[in-house]
């Protein structure tokens, strides 16, 4: 009787839990699916008054014609830009997170405190600087200039992360691979790299995400439609004076679906990962 | 081998060819602008119109007005810039200040009127070639509102149905209220670009609005006035031509110029913004972009298109084949004020728009906060003090490079450096390609961001001014040290925003992976894909859903707490519920990332050592206690510590969900960097002495934590 009861209250805490994370959301559904913006009553339960898909035919660009090839465009910018942001990031950060968690050498703990610092300053201003810089590269206007960009912010948070996983995985298993004669790089590609998979995941998923959103500097970095990323365009429906709501919900219902995708397939890989690397002691 | 060697040259030599066949194009004429709907339909169709006619692409941008502005900004000096940008007047003078826009008079010869040419002159000389104007008008429901409208006082005084409210509009808004004042004979700016919005009138239209207030809609916004008009819900609303765009087709709509103040006897008066052309100084170079925007803003079927399908209130012409609403606002544009050009406009906005919530709120008389406007004003626009002698920059400068060479030598002097340097070889080659990087693309712009800090005035002519914005920030500009947005106050709001987030992001974020953790446990993979829903969906979005939830009359909150039989709250009237209600959106968006970091640091406890816990008869409080938290401890501090670091630089939910709101009182000191930077006349080296101090802070009490729990190991 007693555990029953703490089972009913485990779940009475988590559902309570799970209601107050999807309620915010629930009422950008509601916006989302709602013809109009609807009567302003006080309500406690998000339905839309009445129910249609204008606004995602607004957002998809199906009112116009060809609208929807421009949309598909976008759409492949913005998977191509947070596909190689998160592979950019994964394949600079992962050995230097390698390096910092299992070498020593001189400087390694004034790298720290400046990646740690980086994260410290607030980027108030730093879009014209950046501006410049990759002016000077000649990376203006172009995806891969953006990908830099994207990647250079996600990457100090990568090494962080990642050097945090690397750290807990056993030293054991190196040194022995290390005793029957593998390389420094073999035991760090074939016994380091596999042990940490689940944790690469979830830092790609990451440096994904914080592309996958951002669009002031996309916004002032890109100048053709057709190099757009969708956030850009979600971001047109807010106007100076007024905004489109509802179609602005839709985009972002939209624009979220792939990112809640990914997390249910990496938290999959998450899980499998974790169960397969339980063997520390 | 040969065969694709061969192909290749073929595929060369055709590119070639191609290329030299091409016929000469001329180059394209670049525009960018910030239209939505209609608006942007008429300009991409009469681009397309021009362009056939006369043989020369025009390349149309449209950009997020979030993001306009700050683009302008970088490109334009670098040459990267559009031909032409369409914008308001209003900000022409901050362009102007920047050098992004070049003398268009030429362009601008036509029959412009005075009333639309006068607001795009600076120093006599026109910049940009009028294309639209907009002012606010009356937009009356004609099944709702009475038939005839003689003052605004009739209108809130008539008979109207249960639930239904005489007017909305954005009474919080200083742009709004402009007409009141100006009904009142107040304005907002003086011609020597003083703040104007002081004196009886200014304070009597503060009542005038207070008054109206207790008659109409609570905290209404841009969207919830749509929301009542569209609804049946408000009879009239006061808003622009873009307010049509969202309206359905099935309300009866009429648009009338705005009525008398009985009051007064004299009109409300609306700002009027005037929308041009404005040349970048590129674009001003090529007389084919100065035909295209000639032809753009004269030519009478650009007219006729611009009225007919982007709804506009064409500048030029009489405005034939006009709807009749276009008509009207073009009616009530005749009696409206344009609004200064002049740099310091942009620093009214703010304090006026803090003077009018007081004073609606009645937290401080017509008067009292009128008075505190001004000084906000006359602080915000304070011009930069005298260039001081490069002499203790350049000495502090040279101090800190020289302790570092110091630090530098000491080390490499010591013994065995140059053993342990030989030993680090392997490591550097893992680590260099992320130190370049990192250091190229994230060291630089911060350093470049941090020499701003020492200079005062506009990025095209700055003026050095050594240690004066620091000095100013921690001397609270010679005002009270703890007085309204000063540093410190600021500080001590970010360091409680900071600890509340972070203990509950901890505590809940703990707890939950605690109980997912529990074998046995039915529809875990469900649980953990809701709770970790925040994460994925853009901050922006939800942060906008939240601030709707805690509307003072439509929020979910308050209809929560009615139905448990509550008092409704003002959530953004007072610090402490503004407080709660940042913070509840930030626990929100931040619990999943520490729940996922617990469960990660979860599965790495080992199991036997639960098991003989469980063996030597602890209770679960205790297992937790004693066994899994301690172990947890060293995996969760880099999170928790990043995750503080992270809260302290919260901008957006702070921005979008509180404003600062009431008074400014819940910025942190991010969002005082950006209100720094962005509404108080563009002081850019002072918001980025701002975010140097917040770096100098948060990096200090790093080195501090460290050094503590080093001495602690060592004991």
């Amino acid at each position: 009787m007693k555990k029953h009861l703490s089972a009913f209250a485990i779940h009475f805490a988590i559902w309570l839990a799970v209601l107050f994370a999807v309620y915010p959301v629930l009422w950008v559904v509601s916006l989302a699916f709602s013809g109009d913006g609807g009567a302003p009553e006080p309500r406690v339960i998000p339905v839309p008054a009445h129910p249609g898909l204008g606004n995602f035919r607004a957002f998809l660009g199906l009112a116009e014609d060809g609208g929807v090839g421009l949309f598909l465009t976008q759409l492949g910018n913005s998977l191509l830009v947070s596909l190689a942001t998160a592979a950019v990031a994964i394949v600079i950060a992962t050995p230097a997170a390698y390096a910092l968690a299992r070498m020593p050498f001189v400087g390694k703990r004034s790298a720290m405190r400046v990646l740690l610092a980086t994260q410290m300053f607030p980027a108030v201003a730093s879009a014209v600087p950046l501006y410049l810089l990759l002016e000077t590269l000649h990376l203006l206007d172009s995806r891969a200039g953006l990908v830099l960009v994207y990647a250079t912010t996600a990457i100090p948070f990568a090494i962080f992360q990642l050097r945090g996983t690397i750290e807990t995985i056993p030293v054991d298993l190196e040194e022995a691979a290390m005793v029957d004669g593998a390389t420094r790089l073999q035991a760090f590609v074939k016994v380091v790299l596999p042990a940490a998979r689940p944790a690469i995941a979830v830092t790609a998923l990451f440096a994904f995400m914080s592309a996958w959103n951002e669009f002031i500097l996309a916004a002032t970095l890109l100048s053709r439609k057709s190099a757009f990323t969708l956030p850009i365009v979600l971001q047109s429906y807010v106007g100076e004076h007024a905004a489109s709501w509802g179609t602005f919900a839709a985009g972002a219902l939209l624009v979220s679906a792939p990112v809640m995708a990914l997390f249910y397939l990496v938290q999959r890989q998450l899980v499998a990962g974790l169960t397969a690397g339980g063997v520390k002691g | 081998m040969m065969t694709r060697l061969l192909r290749f040259a073929c595929f060369c030599l055709s590119l070639l060819v191609l290329i030299t066949c091409a016929p000469a194009e001329r180059p394209p004429i670049f525009v960018w602008h910030a239209y939505r709907g209609n608006e942007a339909k008429a300009l991409e169709q009469l681009s397309l119109e021009y362009g056939r006619a006369h043989g020369v692409r025009i390349e149309l941008l449209a950009l997020p007005y979030g993001a306009y502005a700050s683009k302008l900004e970088a490109a334009i000096p670098h040459g990267h810039g559009p031909d032409v940008f369409i914008d308001a007047h209003e900000r022409l003078a901050s362009y102007h200040r920047n050098h992004l826009v070049a003398p268009a008079t030429a362009a601008a010869e036509g029959d412009f009127d005075a009333s639309v040419l006068d607001p795009l002159r600076i120093d006599g000389t026109i910049y940009g070639v009028p294309l639209a104007s907009k002012c606010l008008a009356l937009i009356v429901n004609e099944d709702l509102a009475p038939k005839r409208i003689a003052s605004m006082e009739g209108l809130l005084d008539s008979p109207m149905p249960q639930g239904v409210y005489p007017l909305a509009y954005e009474a919080q808004s200083a742009y709004a209220h402009a007409a009141i004042l100006h009904a009142w004979g107040g304005q907002m700016l003086q011609a020597d670009g003083s703040f104007g919005m002081v004196g009886p009138e200014a304070e009597a239209s503060l009542e005038t609005a207070k008054a109206w207030s207790a008659k109409l809609a609570k905290e209404p916004d841009a969207a919830l006035v749509t929301q009542l008009f569209t609804s049946g819900r408000a009879a009239a609303v006061i808003s622009g031509p873009w307010f049509l765009a969202d309206l359905g087709s099935t309300l009866k709509v009429k648009v009338l110029p705005l009525p008398m103040l009985a009051a007064t006897g004299k009109p409300l008066r609306p700002f009027l913004t005037v929308e041009a052309a404005m040349l970048t100084p590129d674009g001003a170079q090529r007389s084919e972009v100065l035909a295209f925007v000639h032809w753009l803003a004269t030519d009478a079927e650009a007219l006729r298109v611009r009225g007919a399908v982007g709804k506009q209130v064409v500048a030029s012409g009489s405005g034939a084949g006009e709807s009749e609403t276009t008509r009207a606002f073009r009616d009530a544009a005749k009696g409206a004020m344009p609004m200064p050009t002049l740099p310091t406009m942009r620093a009214t906005w703010v304090p006026a728009e803090q003077a009018l919530r007081k004073a609606l709120r009645g937290d401080a008389t017509p008067h009292e906060a009128l008075e505190e406007a001004k000084a906000r004003f006359i602080d915000a626009i304070r011009p930069p003090p005298p260039p001081p002698p490069k002499t203790p920059l350049l000495l502090v400068m040279g101090a800190a490079l020289l302790l570092l060479t110091f630090r530098i030598v000491q080390r490499v002097r010591e013994p065995g450096f140059r053993a342990e340097l030989q030993a680090s070889r392997p490591a550097y080659r893992y680590v260099t390609h992320a130190a370049a990087i990192v250091f190229a693309l994230v060291v630089l712009p911060l350093v470049a961001g941090t020499a701003t800090s020492f200079f005062a005035g506009t990025r095209a002519d700055p003026t050095y001014v050594g240690f004066a914005n620091y000095t100013a920030i921690l001397t609270a500009r010679g005002g009270d040290l703890l007085g309204h947005g000063s540093f410190y106050l600021t500080l001590l709001v970010t360091i409680l925003w900071t600890v509340l987030n972070v203990l509950f992001h901890v505590g809940i974020g703990m707890a939950l992976a605690l109980l997912l953790s529990r074998e046995k446990l039915r529809l875990r993979p469900l649980y953990r894909t809701l709770l970790i829903l925040p994460w994925a969906v853009p901050s922006y979005v939800t942060a906008l859903s939240w601030k709707g939830m805690f509307h003072r009359q439509f929020g979910a909150i308050n209809a929560i707490l009615s139905a448990l039989g509550a008092e409704p709250i003002s959530w953004f009237a007072k610090f402490s519920t503004a407080l709660a209600a940042n913070v509840a959106t930030n626990v929100w968006l931040g619990f999943p990332f520490m729940m996922v970091v617990t469960m990660g640091a979860l599965t790495s406890i080992p199991k036997e050592v639960l098991e003989a816990a469980e063996v030597d008869g602890a209770t679960s409080w205790q297992v937790f206690w004693r066994v899994k938290f301690p172990l947890l401890k060293p995996s969760l501090l880099p999170a928790v510590a990043l995750g503080a670091v992270w809260t302290f630089n919260m901008f957006n939910v702070v921005f979008l969900v509180s404003g600062g709101e009431p008074d400014e009182s819940t910025d942190i000191l991010v969002s005082a960097a950006y209100r720094w930077a962005f509404t108080r006349d563009a002081q850019l080296g002072y918001a980025a002495a701002y975010a140097v101090m917040i770096f100098v802070l948060l990096f200090g009490t790093s080195r501090l934590m460290e050094w503590f729990g080093a001495k602690r190991e060592a004991k």
